[in-house]
């Protein structure tokens, strides 16, 4: 059995290359978890050594495409942990629901299973046509896939599940036409979305939300990069707005923990006052 | 002296010899204990609440970026893979299952085993499928202390003997014996 290839020293040379050659940073990322997938990566391609691992990357633009796409982690589902779901529906929608416009940010959102959940329950609740979201990731391939609102046909047992848990009102099944082995879900669902790349550790605020949801992507971050990242939500959060994150995650060593109230249970804050 | 770590890895079967164990050495124990146990994410009570109910001893649910700390029992969080960092905090990892599984017994072992070396002892119990027994190899090949339980008196044998299969371990003890084995452990 082979003993990790790639030391901490070896990961942070490479880190310093992809950050300076392509402005990527993922130093303040959790080690042991990228470490990890970067390990997996060097694998499974079989690079005889770290030194022409190390090549490729600084040379070879589309290899860094793949490095990029395969050690971001990009598991997720419709409807995940439906009792927050739940929540959005039954306390947080009907409050939305007295804006004119609603804009929804939907960071870190991989394929775009929880944009098409969200925009489900934003038709059920008759806010669809007066809401747009925005789903962004890091990783330009599940953006375009997500763009698509194509998803394998095996899952929507499991979904259709979930979405019955998390309150749903209709046959899971009327939001999507499916083959053998693939659902596209309705294009009515789509219009009102806004799909781009976005890296939360370099770019900017574009816009200013009544909702954003980050859930699961904090975990790979250092405190650091969390503290900097929540800086930017806050920024981008109207004031009396809602940021949601992952059933693990919190806004209690944030900075701005005091700005924000806790909704019930559920992993949602309000943002009650300016963090300054 | 050595920072050392306790990982201990069960799947179907195991929670009888978790709970024995967990009565034996109850809080103080000398070192951090890090329960990797597979289960149905659809329970609703949690691991820990249970594990407190059957044993009286606190149970921590593992959260990201805490200090492992020695005298601590912790349990993985449902449905998410545990890792272990440098500075011996834990990270969680929310990507694709591991043998089935997450979270993983070897994804928290060979991060452990990075980490720990020659420090970490690793435990891996009954159970009905593969995992664990490429982590207890990486574990060993890091210099780490292995014990199993006994195949022929673990509830589903199916996970230790996969260890057995393709490794030595340094130590097989019976479901019985175990709880004392881990306890003298600790006072090495």
């Amino acid at each position: 059995m082979q003993i990790n290839p790639i030391h901490n020293e070896e990961l942070d040379l490479l880190l310093n290359d992809i950050s300076t050659r392509y402005g990527y940073d993922f130093t303040e990322y959790t080690r042991a978890s990228l470490q990890r997938r970067i390990q997996r990566l060097f694998t499974v391609d079989k690079f005889p050594s770290f030194a022409e691992f190390r090549y490729r990357l600084q040379n070879d633009s589309h290899y860094f495409r793949r490095f990029v796409e395969e050690i971001t982690v990009n598991v997720t589902e419709m409807l995940r942990d439906p009792s927050f779901y739940h929540t959005l529906r039954t306390t947080i929608l009907p409050i939305l629901s007295t804006y004119p416009f609603i804009r929804i940010w939907h960071a870190g959102c991989s394929t775009g299973e929880e944009v098409y959940s969200m925009a489900i329950l934003l038709y059920e609740s008759g806010l669809l046509h007066k809401s747009l979201l925005y789903g962004t990731d890091i990783n330009p391939l599940v953006i375009e896939k997500a763009r698509k609102g194509i998803f394998p046909v095996r899952q929507m047992q499991k979904y259709s599940e979930n979405y019955i848990n998390a309150g749903g009102l209709k046959e899971f099944s009327e939001y999507y036409t499916a083959n053998y082995y693939l659902a596209k879900f309705d294009s009515s669902l789509t219009a009102r979305m806004i799909f781009s790349t976005h890296n939360l550790v370099s770019d900017y605020s574009f816009n200013e939300f009544q909702l954003i949801l980050c859930r699961n992507v904090l975990i790979y971050f250092s405190r650091e990069l969390q503290g900097k990242v929540f800086r930017l939500f806050d920024y981008s959060l109207e004031n009396f707005g809602y940021l949601a994150l992952g059933t693990k995650e919190s806004l209690r060593f944030s900075p701005m923990a005091d700005a924000y109230r806790q909704v019930g249970r559920e992993k949602i804050w309000r943002k009650v006052r300016d963090a300054g | 002296m050595q920072d050392r770590l306790l990982v201990i890895g069960g799947s179907a079967g195991s929670l009888t010899v978790v709970l024995s164990i967990l009565k034996e050495i109850g809080l103080g124990y000398p070192l951090p204990v890090l329960l990797v146990l597979h289960r149905q994410s659809s329970f609703e009570s949690s691991l820990e609440e249970l594990l407190y109910v059957r044993t009286r001893v606190i149970i921590k649910e593992v959260e990201e970026k805490e200090m492992l700390r020695p005298g601590r029992i912790y349990v993985c969080p449902p449905d998410y893979h545990v890792l272990v960092e440098q500075d011996h905090s834990t990270s969680l990892d929310y990507s694709e299952r591991v043998n089935f599984s997450r979270p993983s017994i070897d994804v928290t072992l060979r991060s452990a085993a990075d980490v720990y070396g020659a420090g970490l002892t690793a435990l891996l119990l009954s159970g009905g499928n593969a995992d664990g027994a490429e982590g207890m190899e990486y574990v060993k090949e890091r210099g780490g202390f292995t014990i199993l339980e006994d195949p022929q008196t673990a509830e589903v044998p199916y996970m230790p003997q996969q260890a057995l299969f393709r490794m030595t371990v340094d130590r097989i003890a019976s479901a019985e014996d175990l709880p004392l084995v881990i306890r003298e452990l600790g006072h090495k």
